[in-house]
């Protein structure tokens, strides 16, 4: 594939604010190398259409540089870059047929008639439309639509080709066909891809380098693998594939303390940090319930084709399994993890997560404590109805059973309390780190689940507190 | 039970009542009298009369020149005023467009007096610059027919057509040649019947002008006013033969599958 050293395009300092002051994009900096594939991922909003739109001179960038072959173009009309652009719903001209609009760029260039047909012929045959020149826009498939966008924009022979979600409004299966042919494409003309999309597996398929983006910030750059086994923070765990995320400490070289219990890892990091610990739903082994380093009972199994996505409960911790043999529901099983599938991120955020309860009357509860707010408040749209069953938006009824609630709170947000009985959750504290203006403290309750609680008092080692969260600071996630 | 029953279908009866009382039986009095003499007896004779008769023939090259131009300064007023209001910064405001709206809203005849009196301030004496006269009245009245459409085609214009042409290599001037100007002809196009052929007949513009050179409205208004019923009827039936020609001629046009295209007043 012979990807160069050569650096193709450099973006230097980029920041982009709109008239309106939203800052799309802040301070990126991102080198492309000649002939790779190069994948913007991230979640709509989070800059990367933004971006390539500066690389096509259609947005011009509030600060920074963009240096194509060491020469800054930041400043440049569209029409002077030598990049093309496949659009998002393709972009065809409606007023002109097939031949016209791939010979478009060509003409503008006022290359001679011959040399113009002989190239439009060679990219349509490259597309696999040999004899559509004559045909209009609207006769042709979405499918088709988009292999003239590509055409159209291949036959300039431009140094970079931008894709803008390309793929987006076509069904799975013909999307997939087009990105194992745009692959092949780009290793067969050698040309410098640049691809935007939403899409993780599209990019984890088609991408030589990925760069994950969110809130106009670059989260990391790294080949699919690095992104997929080794991401660099919450976000980038979260959004590549689905993963278990425990907010943990390090208690000894390479152990770490997470999920109720200690797990033993290859990543050497200073015991008392606090870590998140990510383990991909297919790492998780499930055994019998005295051979696993945490216990759980199953509550849903999915199947999904190839697999059985399984969920099992362990103390206040959902954990998501991924296996080809699936327990029945309410099951009590074991379940470990190989040292090395599990990956250690330090965080300086260690946003508590745990499970709520559900009562009969759709309330919330923990440890049999009420919550003053209800499921209804949380899945949007959805309401009670007279027999007393819940249902959401498009008025299907929710299975109480079947619906797990995720809670999310800072440690900035639990006070602790001599009371324990005030508390909604009661521990002993287990760990405590001055952290220059505060103490950090871990909590450790009677089911092994630890709390990060931030508090500026000195509190004793072992000290029995209530926790005490309020509920305007708790944000909740819904989990089926 | 034979009750009536309320479909989709008899929500168009108001609207066939309307047509055959208002439009079909008008036209079909029309073609009788275009065809009959005073006798009630089947002639050709209008229609020979109408084309023999210079004044008829000077009437309709008159009412053509007077259209031909109306509908040219409309156009090169109104695309570029309605290019520019559905560009960039005024897209979303609205407010400029209903400027230029905002005639209609008044009342036909009162704008017509306003403009004669200016035009009076003007030019002194209003009989000196008849064939003017009659192009800056229509202009006034047409402008908005010529402005909406045109405005409402650009306004459409999926904007990543014009990067697409810029993309390829176009720059500002030839983007808007080879993209944007084709892509908006189907406004233009429902922009120029709706001017053109108001302004070959509509002589209550240059009644109220004062102005005393004779459209194709003028000429039928004058022959009915006489009681030539079989005269009159036989101009206005050449008329709308010209008017299905030209309707035709500008309806294949529009056409050519492109989406979004004529676009509807208001």
């Amino acid at each position: 594939m012979g990807i160069s050293t050569e650096k193709i395009i450099e973006l230097k300092n980029i920041t982009k604010t709109y008239e309106d002051g939203f800052t799309a994009v802040s301070d990126l900096n991102l080198y492309v190398r000649k002939g790779e594939f190069v994948t913007l991922l991230g979640p709509s909003g989070c800059g990367k259409t933004t971006t390539l739109r500066m690389i096509a001179g259609f947005d011009l960038p509030t600060e920074g540089e963009i240096l194509m072959n060491g020469r800054n173009i930041a400043d440049l009309p569209p029409y002077k870059r030598p990049v093309n652009t496949v659009f998002q719903r393709y972009a065809l001209f409606p007023h002109m047929n097939i031949y016209e609009n791939i010979a478009f760029g060509l003409r503008q260039k006022k290359l001679p008639g011959d040399v113009i047909s002989k190239k439009v012929k060679h990219v349509l045959d490259l597309v696999d439309l040999e004899g559509f020149e004559s045909r209009s826009v609207s006769t042709l498939s979405g499918g088709q639509q988009q292999r003239v966008a590509i055409a159209r924009a291949l036959v300039n022979e431009p140094e970079i080709l931008l894709l803008d979600e390309p793929l987006g409004a076509l069904d799975l299966k013909m999307r997939k066909e087009m990105q194992l042919e745009l692959k092949e494409m780009h290793e067969r003309l050698g040309i410098t891809f640049i691809y935007v999309t939403h899409d993780q597996e599209e990019a984890l398929t088609m991408s030589d380098i990925i760069v994950v983006m969110s809130k106009g910030k670059i989260q990391q750059i790294g080949t699919p693998e690095d992104i997929y086994n080794e991401p660099k923070n919450v976000f980038v765990a979260d959004f590549i594939g689905e993963s278990n995320l425990f907010n943990g400490i390090m208690t000894g070289p390479m152990k770490a303390r997470f999920c109720g219990a200690e797990f033993d890892c290859v990543d050497d990091v200073e015991t008392g940090t606090y870590i998140t610990a990510v383990v991909r739903p297919e790492d998780v082994i499930i055994t019998a319930p005295e051979e696993g380093t945490i216990t759980g009972e199953v509550s849903s199994v999915i199947f999904k084709g190839i697999h059985y996505e399984i969920a099992v409960v362990s103390g206040k911790n959902e954990i998501l399994i991924q296996s080809v043999k699936a327990p029945g529901v309410g099951d009590r099983v074991g379940m470990r993890v190989n040292p090395d599938n599990i990956h250690i991120m330090i965080t300086g955020d260690n946003t508590n997560y745990f499970m709520a309860d559900i009562l009969p009357d759709f309330r919330l509860a923990i440890n049999g404590k009420r919550l003053d707010t209800s499921v209804t408040k949380i899945i949007r749209g959805s309401s009670r109805r007279p027999d007393g069953t819940l249902t959401d938006s498009s008025g299907e009824v929710i299975d109480p059973k079947k619906t797990r609630i995720m809670i999310a709170i800072s440690p900035f947000d639990i006070r602790m309390t001599d009371q324990v009985d005030e508390g909604l959750i009661d521990g002993y504290i287990s760990n405590l780190v001055y952290k220059g203006d505060h103490y950090s403290y871990v909590i450790r309750t009677e089911q092994g689940h630890d709390f990060m609680v931030a508090d500026e008092y000195l509190w004793n080692m072992g000290d029995h507190v209530g926790l005490i969260m309020p509920v305007e600071k708790m944000s909740f996630t819904l989990k089926k | 039970m034979s009750v009536f029953k309320f479909s989709r279908k008899s929500l168009g009866i108001p609207y066939a009542v309307f047509l055959v009382l208002f439009v079909a039986l008008p036209l079909l009095v029309l073609f009788y009298f275009a065809f009959t003499n005073g006798q009630g007896h089947f002639t050709f004779a209008n229609l020979k009369g109408f084309f023999t008769n210079p004044n008829a023939l000077g009437t309709l090259c008159y009412s053509f020149a007077v259209a031909a131009v109306t509908t040219a300064v409309c156009l090169l007023l109104a695309y570029p005023t309605a290019y520019f209001l559905a560009s960039g910064a005024f897209r979303r405001e609205g407010v400029l467009l209903l400027l230029f709206i905002m005639p209609m809203w008044i009342n036909f005849s009162l704008r017509i007096t306003a403009l004669k009196e200016i035009l009076t301030v003007i030019e002194g004496n209003l009989a000196r610059y008849p064939f003017l006269n009659a192009v800056v009245g229509m202009t006034y009245d047409f402008l908005p027919f010529m402005i909406l459409p045109i405005y409402n085609t650009i306004s459409r214009l999926d904007n990543s057509l014009i990067e697409a042409a810029k993309d390829l290599g176009a720059d500002d001037r030839s983007a808007f040649l080879k993209v944007t100007l084709p892509l908006s002809m189907p406004g233009v196009i429902s922009g120029v019947s709706m001017v053109f052929l108001p302004a070959m007949t509509n002589y209550v513009v240059l009644d109220m002008l004062y102005n005393s050179t004779y459209i194709m409205g003028s000429l039928i208004g004058s022959y009915f006013s006489a009681y030539n019923w079989h005269g009159g009827s036989m101009i206005a039936l050449v008329l709308l033969a010209i008017i299905i020609v030209f309707t035709l001629l500008t309806g294949r046009n529009e056409d050519d599958g492109t989406p979004g295209t004529g676009g509807a007043l208001l």
